[in-house]
């Protein structure tokens, strides 16, 4: 490429972001204001938003419009991301489907399959949940056992098993899962990828209480479920293929936008500057940590638009999503560490009236370095793609 | 937003590479411990291909070009461990003299200074504040830049040539990296720039050090990790490559995964430097401090990999080790410029 180094947004792209901030400054809900996801009421109160986003075309803007997205690019996804971390709108109660699942779909999906579940997942009419963990298979992913047995007369399969770990699981109406299909195979291979309505016959949904004590993720078991042939998506005993590209999107560039982080560490060096006005020799002892938390959230962002350049160029990101997620799950660990470091005393406080933000934000940045494949299987994948170490 | 180099970028980092891999093995760099010179054949070369000169305006025969072009080239020295004071020549003094020029007699000597760097002439040293602190690459400088405060504590920049300076050696642990203590006195004769010009050319100066150093320290990193990787994979302990152990792995991609991260912020650093973005001293104080933290962390980690062969001085490790940490806290530590970071963003 001969076009020359530039790291500002073009004026399209900024009259973009001035589009989606002034929509979403009409239209987002006060931030924190929603109940929780991982509750029923909060749930709906979220697929809500989702609804309104969709009806005004904010809830995908990359996908074509087609499926209800604005066909803009990866930088003005990256825009709409900063916008909406802005003004701390809702987490999204979709991302399981929309960040992960709709990525694969473009990418393996047929147009019925395209055509029948886009829509209704970026409107939150139906949301999904992501069925791949199992009691003896989490970081050993391909040590799944839960099966599918093909049914010639049925068009179909009749799946049976275990699944575990499934955020959003306890209320969601679909879940994207893998399944062994060849009992004959081992490991990575005979594994087929299924689309399976929760509310099937066969389907038991037992939900987990989480840390916080919500029940953010369910198990999941099936007895005889059956799915017909249409819901496989990528072709049977090519699961570990797709399921691939649904991991490099849970630890590249579409799960987690660095908005998320920069937005927060902007509100920590807010934190600082109040508590060094106040308190200088506290703050003093924490201004370290601060200034690193919101240097990784800065080098997050560079590295998405680096990255993001290098796909836009039509290159591809490999082993690097890796590195990524490893990068993403420290940064926000480090900035809401730092947070509580600043608050002291008053870290603890949760629950009855006090609103807690950090403490909130720090439980959920605890599973970041354990969901998506643990920080320690992508050292893995760094030092064997990146550095050529032997497979151990 | 298109946050790439160009293909002309790459092509001249892959010549610049092409020409190290050939000038300056570990050989020449232990060579150098015993016959330290300035100006090398090497640094002849370099100037042929432009690099030197790289930031010289085109009237005195240098590229005219900035910082973002110059970054990938000062990886490639640092992946060798170049000797040659390449970051005090072509990514501080050139683009500060060229900055500060101006007319008459003295911008006449400073367009000869320019045009002496562009043709390898002339090997520069920089040094920084108040008080008589050693100076990299000052011994066998042709040029001092001194950037220090006046009578009136206003910045100021003097340039002196390298007969009106004594400099005494001082030893350090890097035998390839030599520093001189400087004895002259700044007078209105060896001055080029008060006032706005020098306080501006100051801070420019202090930036583009940083992230130059950062650039030096990117390819310092790299090279760290692949001669410890390469090791890893030779040297076998309990039947099987010592790679292929976890508790190895997971040492390497950890220092692998914090260059992959300072990588994008150098060179985002340098080009809010070439665009004079008003944030750009901040983008180069976290870039300096990434730097520092992934490249003293691969130091740390690529000798540990190397286990006791690692320590010794047949083993060619400790050359890019040493550099390391001499870089690490040049021009401002990794807490230095964090706390430069923090700082800059409370005032917003």
């Amino acid at each position: 490429m001969d076009i020359p180094m530039d790291l500002r947004f073009t004026a399209d792209q900024e009259a973009f972001r001035r589009d989606a901030r002034s929509w979403l400054e009409a239209h987002a809900p006060a931030p924190r204001s929603l109940p929780s996801l991982d509750t029923a009421e909060g749930f709906e109160a979220h697929r809500a938003w989702e609804q309104a986003m969709f009806d005004d075309r904010w809830s995908v803007v990359s996908w074509p419009e087609e499926f209800g997205g604005r066909g803009v690019g990866i930088l003005e996804w990256l825009i709409f991301e900063e916008e909406y971390w802005r003004v701390q709108a809702p987490l999204r109660v979709s991302q399981n489907g929309v960040f992960l699942l709709a990525p694969t779909m473009f990418e393996f999906g047929t147009e019925q399959q395209k055509g029948r579940f886009l829509p209704a997942m970026a409107s939150g009419r139906e949301i999904w949940c992501q069925g791949w963990s199992e009691p003896d298979a989490g970081s050993d992913l391909a040590g799944i056992r839960s099966r599918a047995v093909r049914s010639e007369a049925d068009d179909g399969w009749f799946l049976t098993g275990q699944k575990t770990w499934a955020s959003r699981g306890a209320f969601a109406e679909w879940c994207f899962g893998l399944f062994r299909t060849d009992p004959e195979t081992e490991r990575h291979r005979g594994l087929t990828y299924f689309l399976i309505e929760m509310d099937s016959p066969g389907v038991t949904v037992r939900p987990i209480p989480q840390i916080d004590g919500e029940t953010g993720f369910a198990e999941i078991f099936f007895e005889d479920v059956f799915v017909p042939d249409t819901q496989v998506l990528g072709g049977v005993g090519k699961g570990w293929n797709v399921a691939m590209a649904t991991a490099g999107s849970e630890r590249g560039l579409s799960l987690r936008s660095p908005a998320r982080y920069t937005e927060a560490a902007g509100r920590l060096v807010a934190l600082y500057a109040g508590l060094q006005a106040d308190q200088p020799d506290r703050a003093a002892r924490s201004a370290d940590s601060v200034a690193q938390a919101w240097m990784d959230a800065e080098a997050y962002r560079l590295n998405t638009l680096w990255t993001a350049t290098r796909v836009l160029d039509g290159g591809s990101v490999g082993p690097e999503a890796s590195a990524n997620k490893i990068h993403w799950s420290e940064t926000d660990l480090a900035i809401h560490r730092a947070a509580l470091g600043l608050l002291g005393p008053a870290a603890e406080l949760h629950g009855g009236d006090v609103d807690a933000p950090w403490l909130d934000g720090y439980l959920f940045a605890l599973a970041g370095p354990i969901y998506a494949g643990t920080n320690e299987i992508q050292r893995n994948v760094v030092a064997e793609r990146m550095l050529g170490l032997p497979r151990g | 937003m298109h946050f790439a180099f160009t293909d002309q970028q790459v092509e001249f980092r892959d010549a610049v590479r092409t020409v190290l891999a050939k000038e300056c093995t570990t050989d020449d760099l232990r060579s150098a411990f015993d016959h330290p010179v300035a100006r090398t054949p090497r640094w002849a070369a370099l100037a042929g291909l432009g690099v030197v000169g790289l930031s010289v305006p085109e009237a005195q025969g240098g590229l005219g070009l900035g910082l973002v072009d110059l970054v990938p080239l000062l990886e490639e020295a640092g992946k060798v461990g170049l000797p040659e004071p390449l970051v005090e020549t072509a990514a501080l003094a050139a683009p500060l003299l060229a900055e500060v020029g101006g007319a008459g007699p003295a911008g006449d000597a400073v367009a000869g200074w320019l045009a002496g760097i562009a043709d390898g002439r002339i090997a520069v040293a920089v040094a920084s504040g108040p008080g008589a602190a050693p100076v990299a690459g000052a011994d066998g400088a042709d040029l001092l830049v001194l950037l220090a405060p006046g009578d009136d504590g206003g910045p100021e920049v003097h340039l002196v040539a390298s007969p009106a300076v004594t400099v005494t050696p001082v030893g350090s642990l890097d035998p390839t990296r030599r520093l001189g203590l400087p004895q002259w006195v700044p007078n209105p004769a060896t001055r080029v720039a008060s006032g706005p010009t020098a306080a501006s050319a100051v801070r420019r100066t202090a930036d583009r050090a940083a992230v130059a150093t950062a650039a030096e320290l990117l390819g310092l990193t790299e090279r760290m990790i692949s001669m410890a990787a390469a090791y890893a994979k030779e040297r076998h302990q309990f039947g099987r490559p010592i790679g292929g152990f976890q508790a190895v792995k997971h040492l390497l991609a950890g220092a692998q995964v914090k260059l992959e991260f300072a990588r994008p912020v150098v060179y985002g650093a340098a080009w809010s430097i070439d665009e004079v973005e008003p944030t750009s001293s901040r983008a180069a104080s976290t870039a300096k401090a990434y730097a520092s933290d992934a490249a003293t962390e691969a130091a740390r980690v690529s000798l540990q990999v190397h286990g006791a062969i690692g320590y010794t001085w047949e083993c060619d490790l400790h050359l890019f080790l040493k550099r390391t940490w001499a870089l690490s806290e040049a021009w401002g530590s990794a807490a230095d410029h964090r706390a430069l970071v923090l700082a800059s963003l409370v005032q917003g």
